[in-house]
């Protein structure tokens, strides 16, 4: 037995299973990519030239702030059903838990279609003072809720009943202890919740939030269906003329990649923010 | 169950009195008709096997927990009730939290505030409730941090701090709402060993400038130095009451005398 160590070489396990999967996994995306540019249909001069249109980068800023808005409204009135679900009134309790079922039970879709055409249920909104019969508010419903309005609508009622679980959950993994702290400090229930309790939540609800947002900007797409002025109507219109459908939808593509990668990045920050205290959440 | 009625300190009005006691959760009577009174600057410890009731009791007197039976008074108001006439009116959760100003907690597990630092925590409630100016209390809070020897520890985050420190910027939080009454809900069991001591020290500097305090506790040798009166509860009831050294030192109950052999 000859153990000089200084000869013997030590082999590593040699993986060649991950070499050959490797190697297939490449294969394959490169002949994906040649197959890609070597189509005359994908035209990169028709993306380059579209791309930053005016009426592609309206849709951009359409989109944009159909997000923030629905997001805004969202999270408010997500805010106000989470409190009411967990607020010790039945009754507030059962209209929250019924409007998160109606708007969390029905595709998105069908209710931007439905406040597109609600109109067609109620055909005036009308506004009087009760009892006396004086009326302060009278329009057809189409002159209030034009299609924009109604993307808002139905966007923000959406996402309220989403945020309001999310808010919720996070309201919930809030310890007792915190809660009790603040009422033996003298702390009113309304001042416990907006100090002590929703900054906490904030670290368990800002992840799924920012999910929330990226799920909003691309959904947004979807009130292209009642003309919503949107990055995707914008783009649909285009290729509804010229045909050229791929080559638009890679313009939409790449600007919805590029503005999820944005908030992506402002997720990443805000949570640093909220992560304050915690060990995990990068302070120090 | 009898309690001898012990007012070392002054015979004027009890700080806190509370007459036959009762509590339940469901069908469970968790306080049987407790009989305690604490006079002003009086220093009371509560002594007892765990789930003899005196946590409960604790959080009853600042309406954590909301009686089903007896009267409970602090300063001579009735906790979580106003009398009008013949009636007893349940009050509001802003009249109760206005009443809780006035008594400081402090609990087993701190429940610091972790989004806040050590000074966040001890200005959030004179701000948001007494608003107090952010300057002056600034200035207290970092006065009492000082009194609690954290006066370096002012920016740092309740995860940052050790279990006593964390403890300590509790106390120091309390005492910014200025209380006439303070209760310790066993605020050295959640402690490593080694750092007890500074709690404690600091909450016999707090009883030797007479505060009134109620302290839940199973530490004898902080009950037989620092309490004007001890109460030992067992079975949701109070077993037997008086000074330290008649209490710890020569029980009269057995059930007085079998716990104290087992944590002596």
């Amino acid at each position: 037995m000859t153990t000089d160590t200084d000869t013997v070489r030590v082999v590593p396990v040699r993986h060649y299973g991950r070499w050959a999967t490797a190697l297939l996994v490449v294969g394959l995306a490169a002949l994906f990519l040649r197959a890609l540019f070597d189509s005359p249909n994908l035209e990169p001069g028709t993306i380059r030239e579209y791309l930053f249109k005016d009426y592609v980068l309206d849709g951009v800023v359409t989109t944009l702030w159909l997000t923030l808005l629905a997001m805004v409204l969202g999270t408010v009135g997500g805010v106000l059903l989470a409190v009411m679900r967990l607020s010790a009134n039945p009754v507030l309790r059962g209209v929250s838990w019924a409007f998160i079922w109606v708007f969390r039970g029905t595709p998105l879709l069908v209710q931007i279609i439905f406040f597109g055409f609600l109109g067609a249920l109620f055909p005036r909104l009308t506004l009087t003072v009760p009892f006396t019969g004086t009326i302060l508010f009278d329009k057809p419903t189409s002159v209030v809720v034009t299609g924009t309005v109604a993307a808002v609508l139905a966007l923000s009622l959406n996402e309220m009943a989403y945020a309001a679980e999310v808010i919720r959950g996070g309201i919930l993994a809030v310890d007792d202890g915190q809660t009790e702290a603040a009422a033996a400090l003298g702390m009113s229930p309304a001042l416990t919740l907006r100090r002590v309790v929703l900054p906490q939540a904030m670290r368990v609800i800002i992840p799924p939030m920012g999910n929330e947002t990226i799920t909003m900007l691309k959904s947004t797409a979807l009130v292209s269906i009642i003309a919503g002025r949107d990055l995707m109507t914008a783009v649909q219109t285009v290729y509804q003329n010229n045909y050229k459908v791929i080559p638009l939808l890679f313009v939409a593509a790449i600007w919805y990649l590029a503005l999820v990668s944005l908030l992506s990045a402002g997720q990443w920050l805000i949570e640093r923010r909220f992560g304050r205290g915690f060990a995990r959440g990068g302070v120090r | 169950m009898t309690v001898t009625e012990q007012t070392p300190v002054t015979a004027t009005r009890p700080m806190v009195r509370a007459q036959d006691v009762v509590k339940r959760y469901g069908p469970i009577e968790v306080l049987k008709g407790i009989d305690l009174s604490v006079a002003p600057g009086e220093v009371s410890c509560l002594l007892g096997p765990s789930g003899s009731g005196k946590s409960t009791f604790l959080r009853c007197i600042n309406h954590l927990e909301r009686i089903d039976g007896g009267q409970l008074s602090v300063d001579g108001e009735l906790v979580g009730y106003r009398r009008h006439g013949e009636k007893l009116y349940e009050l509001k959760a802003r009249e109760v939290a206005r009443r809780r100003r006035d008594i400081g907690m402090v609990f087993q597990r701190f429940n610091l505030f972790p989004h806040l630092t050590a000074l966040g925590n001890v200005i959030e409630a004179p701000i948001r409730v007494l608003g107090t100016p952010r300057d002056k209390a600034r200035a207290e809070a970092l006065r009492l941090l000082d009194r609690v020897g954290l006066a370096e520890k002012a920016g740092n985050y309740p995860g940052q701090l050790s279990g006593g420190q964390q403890q300590r910027v509790a106390i120091a939080r309390a005492l910014a709402m200025h209380p006439k009454l303070m209760l310790f809900d066993e605020p050295t069991s959640a402690l490593d060993p080694e750092l007890v001591g500074e709690v404690l020290d600091v909450m016999k500097g707090l009883a030797a400038d007479g505060m009134t305090m109620i302290v839940v506790t199973h530490e004898m040798g902080f009950a037989r130095e620092v309490a004007d009166s001890v109460a030992f509860l067992d079975g949701g009831v109070v077993v037997e009451a008086g000074p330290p050294d008649e209490v710890l030192g020569n029980p009269r109950h057995d059930r007085t005398r079998a716990f104290l052999d087992k944590v002596l």
